[in-house]
């Protein structure tokens, strides 16, 4: 692992970036350390992007200070190149070329001479289960495909720091699986890794820490497990046949005094519990009188899901309110979650 | 799991000529795998050289100078104006889908970046060029002077082809998406209608001959004519014109990829 001399992976001191007159990073302050996988959560619009195309030397910061390795992203931005590889969420591999002409392409970018850039095409090629479709153009390969090759156009080049930004957006479940377990492989290998995402699944799968950013401030980091701790309160969950649904909403609602969310799926119906296993004593007696037969009833820890919500207040955000089932209830699901 | 080990960290930077000819390479493969880039752009050069010849051509009149004769060396000269807007596109479309953002991620001089994209977009400017003056043949057209004085009008042609291809570079560089730069591209066919190419300067109206005198197409093709029959006037000027455009906005490509 690293010394404990090593400096930190990335050091951001008062990051700030202003596009004309929107600010996208407004101070941001961020450590983070190596051998660890990073995730970088938040609302669309939060400065995530902003954040990662700074580490990736693509955006000047206004103010502030941004070191990746010890090294300043602008007075030493050609050593910050040497040591990043870029993955974006629009999938920059040439369509017109295949697979392996351009990962032999970006090897060569990287430095590699002709006979290296060919070994490390192939091994990544090897390495990230392309061999199949390694010789035909880009063009044709399907969503995963096309991410993992572009994944593998970063690896060539052995990047000391693997930048991932929204790695799966707009992939298919199949196609983020394939993505998710080549980020997992690459983390073992020791590879550090800062990945974007507004899926809150992909933080709680993929990274050992987790930092929360909103209006271009972080405003919450640490493990999963800390964050879904760190909200301090539970989750009463009620499973009930769709058309009891928005009963059970105003139930929940009425009880807790706080929004209730649809899950995804449209079966679990969910609030947070600020008064513990009380509340749920109150829920199921509210249950009763109307008589409302539930199938599963219970209180949970929150899912990171629940901790953002939480965390950036999206959940009273008017654009969060597409209600289709009750009065004040919340759909959850990617859907909601990318809006705002 | 299985864990994924990455090849071994290349020792340097990948020197200019690398990373230019690899930027160079991958441009001239999009060209050459996407027919509607290297055949359209032939189909449609052919199509203006038929309509300027034999559509308009007659109600042209250039003196004692046929007008096939009059028009080809010129049209050659400035095809790349009216071809060029491809590759603003394909510039820009490049920044709008993070295919330049990957680029600039990588350790490579922003030099290289300007230097391959100009090479490989001259190069398949010269085969615009070249099926270009092959139908101005078919069309009618016959050298004036000697097959060499045809060979130094048609190297001035290809110097040009540099020239604009760096203009239409800045362009994409500039323009904010795909479709602007498509836009922007039309400013080409002012310089090139509002010129000594098509029609002589003189049969304009007063007010619009100055702009058709000291724009730089002007001197350009006159040069190319002048060439043909051995003479050099204009061919000072038009090489003059050619550094100046490429010497200013050379740089101003490149600070667009150092600060992007």
């Amino acid at each position: 692992m690293t010394s404990p001399a090593s400096p930190p992976l990335i050091e951001a001191d008062e990051l700030t970036v202003r596009f004309g007159t929107v600010t996208a990073l407004d101070g941001l302050e961020l450590t983070a350390q190596p051998g660890e996988v990073l995730a970088v959560l938040g609302p669309n619009g939060a400065g995530k992007t902003t954040f990662v195309r700074c580490v990736a030397t693509l955006v000047r910061p206004d103010g502030g200070r941004l070191r990746v390795r010890g090294h300043d992203v602008v007075r030493e931005a050609a050593s910050v190149r040497r040591d990043i590889g870029l993955a974006g969420q629009f999938a920059a591999v040439e369509p017109t070329m295949t697979g392996r002409e351009n990962l032999e392409m970006t090897a060569r970018l990287f430095g590699h001479g002709r006979s290296s850039a060919r070994r490390a095409a192939v091994g990544v090629i090897d390495q990230l289960r392309l061999a199949d479709v390694a010789d035909r153009r880009a063009a044709g390969y399907s969503g995963g495909q096309r991410r993992r090759l572009d994944l593998g156009a970063s690896l060539v080049g052995s990047p000391r720091l693997l930048l991932l930004d929204e790695p799966t957006t707009g992939l298919d479940p199949v196609g983020r699986s394939e993505v998710w377990e080549a980020v997992r492989a690459l983390a073992v290998t020791g590879t550090d890794i800062l990945l974007t995402t507004h899926y809150l699944e992909e933080a709680d799968e993929l990274a050992d820490r987790v930092v929360v950013i909103d209006h271009g401030r972080v405003i919450a980091a640490g493990r999963p497990n800390e964050l879904k701790a760190s909200i301090g309160q539970d989750v009463n969950d009620v499973a009930v046949g769709r058309e009891l649904v928005p009963a059970v909403a105003r139930i929940l609602e009425h009880v807790t005094a706080g929004p209730a969310r649809l899950q995804p799926g449209g079966q679990h119906v969910t609030a947070l519990a600020p008064g513990g296993a009380g509340q749920l004593a109150a829920v199921i007696a509210e249950l009763g009188d109307a008589s409302i037969a539930v199938d599963e009833i219970g209180l949970r820890r929150p899912s990171l899901d629940e901790v953002f919500l939480a965390l950036t207040g999206a959940g009273h955000r008017d654009s969060e309110r597409t209600e289709p089932a009750g009065p004040g209830l919340t759909v959850g699901g990617p859907a909601a979650r990318s809006a705002s | 799991m299985t864990a994924i080990e990455l090849p071994a960290r290349p020792a340097r930077t990948p020197g200019l000529t690398t990373a230019a000819g690899q930027v160079a390479l991958r441009a001239l493969r999009k060209y050459l795998r996407t027919p509607g880039l290297s055949v359209m752009g032939v189909v449609q050069s052919a199509l203006f050289l038929f309509s300027f010849r034999y559509v308009f051509g007659g109600a042209i009149h250039t003196g004692a100078t046929r007008y096939v004769d009059f028009l080809v060396p010129a049209y050659v000269a400035s095809i790349v104006l009216f071809t060029g807007g491809g590759i603003a596109v394909a510039v820009a479309t490049d920044r709008a889908d993070g295919f330049t953002d990957r680029l600039l991620s990588l350790p490579v001089s922003r030099y290289a970046l300007v230097l391959g994209r100009t090479a490989a977009d001259s190069t398949t400017n010269v085969w615009s060029i070249a099926t270009t003056a092959a139908f101005g043949f078919l069309f009618g057209f016959r050298l004036p002077g000697s097959w060499q004085e045809g060979l130094a009008a048609l190297g001035l042609c290809v110097a040009y082809a540099v020239v604009f291809t760096v203009v239409f570079v800045v362009m994409g560089l500039y323009a904010p998406s795909a479709q602007a730069a498509q836009g922007m591209s039309l400013i080409a066919f002012v310089f090139a209608f509002i010129s000594s190419a098509y029609v002589p300067a003189t049969s304009m109206p007063g007010w619009l001959q100055p702009f058709a005198k000291y724009q730089p197409i002007t001197p350009m093709v006159d040069a190319v004519r002048s060439l043909l029959t051995g003479s050099t006037i204009d061919v000072g000027l038009a090489l003059a014109w050619s550094a100046a455009l490429v010497v200013v906005l050379a740089p101003v490509a490149v600070i667009r990829y150092r600060r992007p």
